[in-house]
């Protein structure tokens, strides 16, 4: 090991050789696989990157800031919405309607931070999820966004670059997921991610050295919107069809479900959890095919649940997944990695 | 002018004068004690003048400002740092950045060049590394280095105080309020506690606000000590005069019953 010890190693992005190597294996395999995968996988990849944006958005203020929200899918909706209308309407495009989307959901954000700083706990979460539900209500009943019948999202062109499929969509997809995710990083890293820990842990101390609170807690509730904004905004050419019920309550409490599975207040964990439950989230929904266990799940549901079969049985194994999370893991999937890494390094003692 | 001064402060809590009337004034560079019994309204008067609690009555002079009614980060920012009695650290963080916390004020990052931080020669960077060089003086200052990459959640006691020492030090303040910077410490680290003080009194010249029921540290380092009873104060002086002082020693030890029935 080098003895020679710099301070800029302490807020470095790579911290070894070795995490540089396994970031180019992993942005190598990343780059290959529409190329291998079966085109629905493809989706399934693109899905997975939308809620890698919003959860790890989510994170900075749910996980560093210590501020609940319930209601990220109103900012999701915001940002889908915000996109396609810019792009249709004022015809911005794509790559400037996107961040233009994403500071529309940041300003929602920030109002929507300032009563937050009056409350805490329940009391926060009850009022972000009230602005989730009333933002789809809204946009529900506004013309231009076509009311209940929904948008469907412009043809899209980068360029000269005309994108139509999955794959496509894919390779616009994923650089910007890799890009706010490392942004993510480096403002944890530095003076502004320190307040947001600081208010999480100790808000009267973080005060006494300075923090100005009014400042950072909007501003966390405003960064974390122009996460789920910039996500929305994508999900809408994943997509390619948006309607105001699909940003429901329930969305913004799978959000929530990720960066808890994840594990709040750390960089990957919520990435993990994002991705896994993505995953889940969308092979749930084709559990009726799997044999025999598909019929059984089907005859169990239609005898002591609902008529209609299992059409949320997703939802049934989030809320399984969160309780168990809570009670063995709090950490969440982090927590895991770490214990993990701990008992490798200590091997075979 | 004072350098600091507190005038006819009054804060109440229902029914409850927690402080009545409270006045002194601070001359730069010393040593200024509060003592008194539990209840006393010590702590309330340091929240006061931290802008935690906002006081009813009175004044806060911080060199010709009244601060009265600012803000806690605006106290902050005027130059008054402090420790707490009941450690209040950012738990999840390690020493370094618990200390690094304290340089906010003079630390420039933004949202957008924090976001930024591509390399050693980023604004960020740059920025990151001259301040943790600062930093990294106050950890040889109070000997922290083993603790320096440890998460301060599972530090023992006397450490963790140290390191709010340490982050109260990061804000270069010129007015430094301590807690009971002693409570709880054994007898080493109290000792170690004193040099500390009577260093940063010396060598950076900071003055010291302090409260501490250690009778033999408050005698050791403090030039002057006000002491305070139910809100009100008892008498201000020199640390001989107020050991001595009829009203102090029955606040702290009570009456003598048998001279009462006499």
């Amino acid at each position: 090991m080098d003895m020679k010890r710099d301070y800029y190693e302490d807020v470095q992005v790579f911290t070894s050789k070795v995490i540089v190597f396994w970031l180019g294996v992993l942005i190598l395999a990343l780059a290959i696989f529409p190329f291998v995968a079966k085109n629905y996988y493809v989706y399934v990849a693109n899905y997975m990157a939308i809620n890698v944006i919003v959860v790890v958005g989510l994170n900075l203020l749910v996980g560093y800031t210590g501020q609940i929200s319930m209601g990220h899918a109103g900012f999701f909706a915001i940002g889908a919405y915000g996109t396609i209308t810019l792009m249709t309407q004022a015809h911005f495009p794509f790559l400037l309607a996107l961040p233009c989307a994403g500071l529309v959901a940041a300003l929602f954000g920030f109002l929507l931070g300032l009563p937050a700083l009056r409350l805490e706990g329940p009391y926060l979460a009850i009022a972000t999820l009230g602005f989730g539900i009333t933002t789809t209500q809204i946009i529900g009943k506004i013309k231009i966004f076509g009311e209940r019948q929904g948008l469907h999202a412009p043809d899209l062109t980068i360029g000269p670059w005309h994108i139509q499929t999955d794959k496509d969509f894919y390779f616009v997809l994923i650089p910007i997921t890799i890009l706010l995710v490392l942004l993510a990083r480096n403002i944890v890293k530095t003076k502004v991610g320190r307040a947001f820990i600081s208010i999480r842990d100790a808000d009267i101390a973080a005060e006494t050295m300075g923090v100005n609170l009014t400042f950072y807690k909007t501003l966390a509730f405003a960064v974390s919107a122009f996460y789920a904004g910039v996500g929305g905004g994508l999900y809408a050419f994943v997509l390619r069809f948006i309607e105001p019920e699909l940003f429901n309550m329930f969305m913004s409490i799978m959000f929530l479900t990720m960066a808890v599975v994840g594990g709040l207040g750390s960089m990957m964990g919520p990435v993990g959890g994002a991705c896994l439950l993505g995953l889940l989230d969308l092979q749930l929904r084709n559990i009726l095919e799997i044999p025999y266990f598909g019929q059984w799940i089907k005859a169990l549901s239609e005898s002591y649940f609902t008529m209609t079969g299992v059409s949320n049985i997703q939802l049934i194994v989030f809320g399984l997944i969160l309780i168990l999370i809570m009670l063995f893991e709090p950490l969440g999937i982090f927590g895991i990695w770490i214990r993990t890494k701990k008992y490798w390094k200590m091997w075979p003692f | 002018m004072a350098f600091f001064e507190v005038k006819d402060l009054s804060i109440q809590f229902g029914g409850l004068k927690a402080l009545d009337g409270i006045s002194f004034e601070l001359e730069k560079g010393e040593v200024y004690a509060i003592i008194g019994p539990n209840g006393a309204g010590k702590t309330t008067l340091f929240n006061c003048i931290n802008g935690i609690y906002q006081p009813r009555a009175g004044q806060i002079m911080f060199k010709d400002k009244n601060i009265r009614g600012k803000k806690p980060d605006k106290v902050a920012k005027a130059g008054i740092a402090r420790t707490f009695q009941n450690i209040e650290l950012f738990n999840n963080m390690n020493t370094m950045e618990n200390i690094m916390l304290g340089r906010h004020l003079y630390m420039k990052t933004g949202l957008f060049r924090g976001a930024f931080l591509w390399g050693k020669n980023s604004f960020a960077g740059k920025e990151e590394v001259a301040h943790r060089k600062k930093v990294e003086e106050i950890i040889d200052f109070l000997d922290l280095q083993a603790a320096r990459n440890k998460l301060v959640g599972g530090l023992p006691y006397g450490t963790q105080k140290q390191i709010e020492l340490g982050r109260a030090l990061a804000l270069e303040p010129e007015l430094l309020l301590l807690d009971e910077p002693c409570a709880g410490m054994n007898a080493e680290e109290k000792q170690d506690m004193i040099f500390w003080v009577k260093d940063i009194q010396d060598e950076l010249g900071i003055t010291i606000l302090l409260i501490e029921h250690d009778m033999n540290m408050v005698m050791d380092i403090s030039d002057r000590i006000l002491a305070l009873n139910f809100g009100r104060p008892i008498t201000e002086g020199k640390p001989e005069d107020v050991q001595k002082h009829p009203e102090v020693l029955k606040a702290y030890l009570g009456e003598d019953e048998g001279e009462c029935a006499a």
